[in-house]
């Protein structure tokens, strides 16, 4: 038997991820800086861990609930109306799951299949697009423009929408680009989405990382918030990536129905971590305050360092992550990132890797130490400069 | 600004005026002078390393002190604190409350050199009544920072 052949095409057509080579690379190299892991430098608050570790201690090491635990599910209702203003009955709205990554993979499911297009914003979070065609839909990238500073226009939706059209997957704050999506932005939006029938993915896991205003959810919009699935989690906001947990709020219809998937694949998330993120909810705030503060200052620096690299930079003020300009060097990204690397031993990740709007971008994360910052930034500088010098 | 300032030095003082600069949106002459007024109004009244002594070959020994003393007369404990702090090797002394008065962390090469310090030089003193030496046998965290833990970066490639 030719095992391949019993692939499914969904899965056999859906491409590696173009990023890999990268990381092979800077593995074997001495003194390499790495801006590529889009994740927290910072461990997880100390509070938060013990919380974990007294679980196990005093041998809580059953499952929950399916739905996850029920003061877990009620700390986080407490948290979206007090933090966003959102109201979800912790009995039937909410879900916990391993990560946003599977409430994302589970709304997905819950709602397209084949013969259903879903709209991807790009560049955006590689698991949107590669979850969609899983699930036997068809991904219909949308052409982030750096003149709309990465934000989502209206006229952009209207021009993708067909008559299969069936969700629109939005990740703001956004991964790789920084951009966030404030009042007014997403009020254009609900405009034209308010009388469709098109479900709402709203990924907004990092909320927290917001730099200036608050965080607007789209489902603060009352239209919206019936056709909306929020999805949240810990991994950003407090440094808890390797927990594994995050969590889904919408309809009782929509999360019913998720809950049946989750259920069925997953049973429950771990429960270590729901011990460790009921802390997080109850006494993280004053630890993710510090983390924000510190995440602030470094991307100001990074910014400014990118500039006086003389790379076009757009403010980005959200996630943790920049994405300079990088077609002045008249480099593609990928030669960008594959010159920087070999010749200064600084990890990039080229922006076309987050779809091809990403093109002539590079995505550089100051999820890092300020001493990495600054050497990483020299070593830019002195790239750009030799490139440019021809 | 003064602040935001404070909270940079706090953890690295070693960052330039620029780099601040740009952190908290001003130029580096606003910086220079902020800092500059902060330490003229004894806000910021120096700038330390974090050491381990242990890992050079000038090892220190540190003694945590605790000091009971009468006050005197119109002066309070202010002015025996201050015959305390005038010595080198005294590195702290604060006023405490509960137990004893003052708290005082001597430092020397030697135990001995601390013993005799604290024989001949702290207990003398006319109005200190009584100290207790106890002796740091290994530090974990001074100042915020924890000794021994090298950060490595072990953050693993993974697609996002
Ligand atoms: C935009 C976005 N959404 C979701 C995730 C998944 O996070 P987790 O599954 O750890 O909650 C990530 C992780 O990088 C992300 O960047």
């Amino acid at each position: 038997m030719n095992i391949r052949q019993m692939i499914k095409p969904h899965i056999l057509n859906t491409p590696p991820s173009g990023i890999r080579k990268y990381f092979d690379m800077i593995n074997e190299m001495k003194d390499a800086i790495s801006l590529g892991i889009g994740e927290p430098d910072f461990e997880t608050p100390w509070s938060i861990r013990e919380e974990g570790i007294y679980s196990l201690e005093k041998g809580k090491t059953f499952y929950s609930s399916n739905a996850g635990f029920i003061e877990l599910r009620r700390e986080i209702a407490r948290y979206m109306k007090s933090r966003f203003s959102l109201d979800y009955s912790p009995t039937g709205e909410i879900i916990v799951t391993v990560g946003g990554s599977e409430a994302i993979d589970i709304a997905i499911r819950t709602f397209v299949g084949p013969g259903d297009e879903v709209l991807v914003p790009e560049p955006s979070f590689v698991a949107y697009k590669g979850c969609v065609m899983f699930s036997g839909a068809t991904p219909v990238p949308i052409e982030l423009k750096a003149e709309d500073r990465f934000k989502l226009q209206p006229q952009q939706i209207l021009d993708a929408i067909t008559p299969r059209t069936k969700m629109i997957i939005m990740g703001y704050p956004n991964n790789p680009t920084g951009a966030t999506m404030d009042y007014e932005d997403y009020k254009a939006i609900v405009e034209v989405l308010k009388d469709k029938d098109i479900i709402v993915i709203s990924d907004e896991l990092y909320a927290e990382l917001t730099y200036r205003g608050n965080h607007v959810s789209i489902a603060q919009f009352p239209e919206m918030k019936d056709k909306t699935i929020v999805i949240n989690g810990f991994s950003k906001a407090f440094a808890m990536t390797g927990w594994r947990i995050g969590f889904a709020c919408g309809p009782s219809e929509a999360i019913t129905q998720m809950l049946k998937i989750h259920q069925y694949a997953i049973m429950c998330s771990p429960t270590t971590a729901q011990f460790a993120a009921i802390e997080a909810l109850r006494n993280g705030e004053p630890e993710v305050k510090k983390m924000v503060a510190e995440y602030n200052r470094r991307r100001l620096l990074m910014v400014d360092g990118f500039r006086k690299a003389g790379l076009d930079c757009f403010e980005p003020v959200g996630a943790f992550y920049v994405f300079p300009d990088i077609r002045s060097t008249g480099l593609t990204s990928d030669e960008f990132c594959e010159g920087l690397l070999k010749e200064e031993r600084v990890l990039m990740v080229p922006g076309n890797a987050f779809g091809a709007s990403g093109e002539g971008f590079a995505r550089a994360t100051y999820a890092t130490s300020i001493d990495n910052i600054r050497e990483a930034l020299t070593r830019i500088k002195r790239f750009v400069d030799k490139v440019k010098a021809g | 600004m003064k602040n935001q300032i404070l909270e940079i030095l706090r953890n690295n003082s070693r960052i330039s005026d620029e780099e601040i600069a740009v952190m908290v949106g001003a130029t580096p002459e606003a910086v220079k002078a902020a800092i500059k007024e902060l330490e003229e109004n004894g806000i910021i009244i120096g700038y330390n390393t974090v050491i381990d002594w242990e890992k050079t070959e000038n090892e220190i020994v540190t003694a945590y002190i605790e000091v009971k003393v009468t006050p005197q007369r119109g002066q309070g404990f202010d002015k025996v604190a201050e015959r305390i702090y005038q010595f080198p090797q005294v590195s702290a002394c604060s006023l405490m409350s509960g137990g004893f008065d003052l708290f005082v962390v001597v430092e020397g090469k030697t135990m001995k050199e601390v013993a005799l310090f604290v024989a001949e030089k702290l207990a003398p003193i006319e109005s200190v009544l009584s100290c207790a030496t106890h002796f740091v046998l290994k530090k974990y965290k001074d100042n915020g920072v924890v000794f021994n833990r090298i950060q490595k970066d072990e953050r693993e490639a993974v697609i996002l």
